[in-house]
């Protein structure tokens, strides 16, 4: 459960200022699947920095599960990510050296699992999207839907609360596009997340249950 | 999950990882080598210091050098009188314009003597251990026939020092062969200290205790093999038939003397009674060698006392000029070349993490700590630092190894100063004042010794502990840089477009 209220983030950039976010007040219950959309610069990977406790707002409060995120310590805001939170990325973000499989384990280091337990459930969360044959491939050798697969199965192999992705399909074809969507939903189903994603592909946003329109910042109605 | 990643990028950064690494390597390659160098010179130096004195000597008494007078030279220089009635020491004294002449000169090497009471007044002196003393003298023997004719100079004796020189007189039916060597009388009845104890007996035997007065003589190796010597024969000195008991070599470096011969009979040789040219001295503690010296000074006001500290700062020739230079040139390059590996370390890693921003801020937003990312470059860092420590080992190890192995040989110029004096003195010189140039040139050999000796690089575990604190000091410093600025990325660098 997400409840923000007067969120303002603002970039100062010398003399320039800009209100990536102004003044956001928003609610999101438990297991919502929320669409953001707007246009490019409206502030929506900014929304989603602060959902998902990557970034503090300048203004505002940011309480998830009565928590405030503003105004916590970068030490338990790491912890509040590395439990609560997966993220999906337009551009993969798998580290390059790393297989599948110890990409997907990344995300349990920090919990402090033990290497066995890391592997199998690794190699389960791959399966569950549909990759338990490529668990020793690095990323050079997948394609970027599989890559995104990855990156799914690391978000979610730590069995989050909250499924943050920032335009997920941004760098994927059609057909493509479709396969990750339908993996994203499968997921949200099966383990009940809270899933908000960020989207400018008014096709996705039309199938969504909920959209957040964002332009300049503000939440436009 | 830290060492595998740690594994994969440095593999993939295996070209900036070996820059690194190679730039450590050299440095401390140099370091190692640089070391090892200047300890071998350092051994060199022992080993010339070693060669002069005998083991065990920490300084040495002689007399202090008092100038000497315009017109002194000629009473104390030898000087050799052959009248038609013979040689002036002659043993054959032949007649006759053309006869048979033999003469020789014994002379106390240096011309300042000290009494031998010293002995007990130095040893007397705190600190000191034991001392003893003994007489340094040249001999020189002229033979041949007489006729008015023209001397040549010889280039001689050049190689040995203390050795031969001389020169021939031609023409006229002259035919004059010099021959200069150095005795050494030694105290028989403390053979523990002295020159003689850094040559070895390799056949007969040294000297007994009771032999303070025999007629007994050891002779060095090199100079036995040039004139023929076998232990059992005789060496005529001035006139004295000594038994040849034994056949020395220098452990290290070049022989004392020529000859040794039982302190007494030396002074008797040099009509030299109860005179000693130098007291060697070994001290209780050898850190503590400035005290003893001030100490022994005290007892024997009007004496020089040289240290082996002393001594190794009189080196001269090109043991000490590559001392002087691996010292100073290679210290200086080996701080530089290592600060330059260092400050390339430190920028490669931190432009590398600057590379990887989104990389670490990924790592960030899935909930790593900060200190765990910082680590992981750090490690990175530290690992690339130890593969150049290795390589650098082995680069110093195979670099001291070859110094070792076809190291060029020092040579070592002792006490220049006091003997290029003497030397010029009797240098060059036409007819028959070049008569004196042989002994002269032959003296001057004795008193400013030149040794050769073997360059040698030891390395020891001390300098591979050294190189090791260094790959991970290199390692450290370049980690600092990267894992600093790594520390500094936000999460929400994850997003950022830096590819
Ligand atoms: N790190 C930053 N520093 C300065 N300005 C930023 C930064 N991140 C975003 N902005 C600015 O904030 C505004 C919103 O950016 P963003 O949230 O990325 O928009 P969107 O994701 O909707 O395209 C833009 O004008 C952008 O230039
Ligand atoms: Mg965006």
């Amino acid at each position: 459960m997400y409840e923000l209220t007067g969120v303002t983030r603002r970039y100062t950039r010398g003399k320039g200022v800009v209100d990536a976010l102004a003044g956001v007040d928003l609610t999101i219950a438990d297991g919502d699947r929320l669409v953001i959309q707007g246009p490019t610069g409206g502030g929506k990977s900014t929304l989603l920095q602060m959902l998902g406790g990557l970034d503090r707002p300048t203004a505002g409060s940011v309480v998830l599960d009565g928590v405030d995120l503003a105004k916590l310590s970068e030490a338990r805001l790491t912890r509040i990510r590395s439990e609560k939170i997966g993220f999906v990325f337009q551009g993969f973000n798998l580290i390059p050296t790393l297989t599948a499989q110890e990409n997907v384990e990344t995300a349990l280091v920090p919990l402090g699992v033990k290497r066995k337990e890391r592997r199998d459930r690794a190699a389960e969360a791959l399966a569950s999207v549909g990759l338990g044959e490529r668990l020793g491939h690095v990323p050079g050798e997948l394609s970027g839907g599989q890559q995104q697969r990855v990156a799914i199965a690391r978000a979610l192999v730590k069995q989050p609360r909250v499924l943050l992705a920032d335009e997920p399909t941004g760098n994927l074809d059609e057909s493509t596009r479709d396969e990750i969507m339908a993996v994203l939903e499968t997921q949200w189903k099966e383990h009940g997340l809270t899933f908000v994603m960020v989207t400018h592909d008014s096709h996705l946003a039309r199938q969504a249950p909920r959209v957040v329109t964002l332009r300049k910042g503000s939440v436009a109605t | 999950m830290f060492l595998t990643y740690l594994r994969r990028e440095l593999r993939r950064r295996r070209k900036a990882s070996l820059v690194v690494a190679s730039g450590l390597a050299l440095g401390i390659a140099l370091v190692i080598v640089v070391n090892a160098v200047s300890s071998g010179m350092g051994r060199a130096q022992a080993q010339v210091l070693e060669s002069l004195y005998g083991l065990g000597t920490d300084m040495t008494v002689t007399k202090a050098p008092e100038p000497p007078a315009e017109g002194e030279d000629g009473s104390s220089r030898p000087r050799f009188r052959f009248d038609a009635r013979g040689g002036e020491d002659g043993e054959d004294g032949g007649s006759g314009d053309d006869a048979q002449r033999s003469s020789d000169r014994v002379m106390v090497q240096g011309f300042q003597t000290l009494k031998s009471a010293t002995v007990t007044q130095v040893a007397k002196a705190d600190g000191v251990a034991a001392a003893v003393g003994g007489l340094s003298l040249n001999v020189v023997k002229v033979d041949g026939e007489f006729t008015p004719g023209q001397f040549q100079q010889r280039e001689g004796g050049g190689g040995r020092p203390g050795g031969t020189a001389g020169g021939e007189v031609q023409g006229g039916g002259a035919d004059f062969s010099i021959d200069s060597f150095s005795v050494y009388g030694t105290d028989v009845t403390r053979p523990a200290l002295g020159p003689l104890t850094s040559s070895e007996i390799i056949d007969g035997r040294g000297f007994e205790t009771s032999e303070t007065s025999a007629k007994v003589a050891v002779v060095d190796s090199a100079y036995a093999k040039e004139q023929k010597l076998a232990t059992g024969d005789k060496v005529t000195v001035s006139g004295t038939a000594f038994t040849v008991v034994g056949l020395a070599t220098a452990t290290s470096g070049d022989a004392a003397a020529d000859v040794y011969l039982p302190l007494a009979r030396a002074q008797a040789l040099a009509d030299a009674k109860g005179k000693i040219t130098t007291v060697y001295v070994q001290a209780d503690d050898a850190q503590q060698l400035d005290t003893v010296k001030s100490a022994v000074l005290e007892a024997v006001p009007d004496a020089t006392v040289t240290t082996s500290e002393d001594l190794a700062d009189t080196v001269s020739g090109s043991l000490s000029t590559a001392s002087g230079l691996a010292v100073t040139v290679g210290r200086w390059l080996s701080v530089v070349v290592l600060a330059a590996a260092f400050l390339v370390a430190g920028l490669l890693t931190s432009s590398a993490v600057a590379r990887r921003v989104r990389e670490f801020g990924t790592l960030k937003a899935l909930g790593w700590r900060s200190r765990r990312v910082t680590g992981q470059v750090v490690g990175e860092a530290v690992v690339t630092g130890l593969l150049g420590g290795a390589l650098g080992i082995a680069i110093g190890l195979a670099g001291a190894w070859a110094i070792t192995a076809f190291g060029p040989s020092l040579t070592a110029q002792l006490g220049g100063s006091a003997g290029s004096g003497a030397g010029g003195a009797g240098g060059p010189g036409g007819g028959m004042g070049g008569m004196g140039g042989g002994p002269g040139g032959g003296m001057r050999q004795a008193a400013s010794r030149s040794l050769d000796v073997a360059l040698t690089a030891p390395v020891n575990l001390s300098m591979i502990a050294l190189a090791v604190g260094l790959a991970v000091a290199g390692g450290l410093v370049a980690g600092a840089f990267g894992g600093w600025r790594a520390s500094r990325l936000r999460p929400a660098d994850a997003l950022s477009r830096v590819a």
